[in-house]
C-alpha cells in the first residue's frame, strides 16, 4: 500500500510562537524552537522529520498563516 | 525520503490564501481574528470575487484587516459598518459586500445598526467575532461578557443584579423577518473551522442571491483580555462560552 509522507515549512519570522500548531499536531511532529526570531517569538519547527503525513491541521489553526504544507505518496 | 524530496510545488496540499498579504498581523500570538481572516480570504478566492468583493471594517481589534487581506475595503465609525455596507451594496448590487464586527462594535454602540439592517434584509453579510470582551481597548467588559466572567471593569466577575445579562444578538437575528441565515461558529480546531468556513461561503452566496441578510457569529478567544495563553483560551471558551453561546445553524431560510 502507499504510504503518504508530508513536510511543513514555517515562516519562522512571521511566526508568533502561540503554540497552537503544536497541540494541533496529532503525531507530535513540531515544537517550538529555544531560539527566538526578530521578533522576540520561540518560533515553531518541525522537529520530528519523519512522522508528519502532511494532514495540514497545524496550518488550518495557525491564525498567522505562517504553515505551508506538502504532501506526497511513496510506494 | 528527505524532507526535500517531499517539498516540491507539486506536492503543496495548504498555504497562506493568497489574498492575505505578508504584512505582519498586529494581533497577540494566538488570538482568533488572524484564523477568521484566513477564512474570508479562502472563500472570496474559491469564489472568484476577487475583484468584487467589499469588506467594511470595525473598530476594535480588527480595524486594521484592511492591511492585510487585498479586496476593496471601507473603514466604519464604531458600530456603523452595517449602515455603510446596506449603502455600498445598494449602489453597487453586483458586488460581495460584507462587515466584520466584534462584540463590542456590533452588540454594544453598534446594536441599532446591526439590527435595522438585519431586519430590512440587506444582501450583507456580517461576520461577528464574539470574544465576550473589549479586546482593543484593554479588556473591558462587553455586553456578550459571561455572567460571573472577570473583565477589568468587572474585576469580580459580571453580576447581573449590577450589569444585567449577556445579550445574544444571533438568536435576536434569527428572529427577523429579513435574515436569511444566521449561525454560530467557531475556529479553535481543524473541524471547527472547515465548518465555519462553509458557513461563510453559504452567507456570502446568499447575499450574492438576493437572499437577505446574513450573520456569521464566530465564538472566539481573546487570550490577552481574558489573561490565558492561546491554549488554555480555547479550552476556557469550549467550556465556558460554548454552554451560553451553543454552535449551530439558527436559522436557514432555503
Ligand atoms: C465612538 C467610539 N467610542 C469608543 C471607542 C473606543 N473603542 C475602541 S475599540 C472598542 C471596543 C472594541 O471591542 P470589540 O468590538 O469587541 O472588538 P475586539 O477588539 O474585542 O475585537 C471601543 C469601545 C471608539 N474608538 N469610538
Ligand atoms: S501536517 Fe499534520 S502531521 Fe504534519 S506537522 Fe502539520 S499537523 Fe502534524
Ligand atoms: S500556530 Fe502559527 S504563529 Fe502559532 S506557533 Fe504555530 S506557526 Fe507560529
Ligand atoms: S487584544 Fe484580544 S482580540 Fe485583540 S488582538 Fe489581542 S487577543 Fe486578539
Ligand atoms: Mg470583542
Amino acid at each position: 500500500m502507499a504510504k503518504v509522507k508530508g513536510a511543513i515549512v514555517v515562516d519562522t519570522e512571521r511566526c508568533k510562537g502561540c503554540s497552537l500548531c503544536v497541540v494541533a499536531c496529532p503525531l507530535e511532529v513540531i515544537a517550538l524552537a529555544k531560539e527566538v526570531n526578530l521578533k522576540g517569538y520561540n518560533y515553531a519547527l518541525q522537529v520530528v522529520e519523519d512522522k508528519c503525513n502532511g494532514c495540514t491541521s497545524c496550518a488550518t489553526v495557525c491564525p498567522d498563516g505562517c504553515i505551508t504544507v506538502y504532501r506526497t505518496k511513496v510506494e | 525520503m528527505d524532507k526535500q524530496d517531499i517539498i516540491k510545488p507539486e506536492n503543496l496540499v495548504y498555504k497562506k490564501p493568497t489574498l492575505m498579504n505578508d504584512n505582519p498581523m498586529h494581533y497577540c500570538p494566538g488570538c482568533s481574528h488572524g484564523v477568521v481572516h484566513k477564512l474570508i480570504a479562502e472563500v472570496i478566492e474559491e469564489m472568484g470575487l476577487e475583484n468584487k468583493a467589499v469588506g467594511v471594517s470595525p473598530v476594535g481589534c480588527a480595524v486594521f484587516i484592511y492591511n492585510y487581506l487585498d479586496i476593496d475595503w471601507e473603514e466604519a465609525a464604531h458600530g456603523r459598518a452595517p449602515a455603510v455596507a446596506t449603502a455600498i451594496k445598494r449602489l453597487w448590487p453586483e458586488n460581495l459586500v460584507f462587515t466584520y464586527q466584534g462584540d463590542g462594535d456590533l452588540a454594544a454602540i453598534g446594536t441599532a445598526e446591526t439590527i435595522h439592517a438585519l431586519n430590512r434584509g440587506e444582501n450583507i453579510t456580517i461576520i461577528f467575532i464574539n470574544n465576550a470582551i473589549y479586546g482593543m481597548t484593554g479588556g473591558q467588559m462587553a455586553p456578550t461578557t459571561l455572567v460571573g466572567m472577570k473583565t477589568a471593569t468587572c474585576p469580580y466577575g459580571r453580576d447581573p443584579k449590577i450589569q444585567g445579562y449577556p445579550l445574544k444578538i444571533t438568536e435576536i437575528a434569527a428572529q427577523l423577518e429579513g435574515t436569511a441565515y444566521v449561525t454560530r461558529q467557531s475556529v479553535q480546531t481543524p473541524a471547527a473551522i472547515r465548518k465555519a468556513k462553509k458557513a461563510i461561503r453559504k452567507a456570502f452566496e446568499n447575499s450574492m442571491q438576493g437572499k437577505g441578510s446574513n450573520l456569521v457569529e464566530i465564538v472566539s478567544t481573546c487570550n490577552s483580555g481574558w489573561k490565558m495563553s492561546p491554549v488554555k483560551a480555547n479550552k476556557w471558551m469550549e467550556e465556558n462560552m460554548f454552554p451560553f453561546y451553543p454552535l449551530g445553524d439558527l436559522k436557514d431560510k432555503e
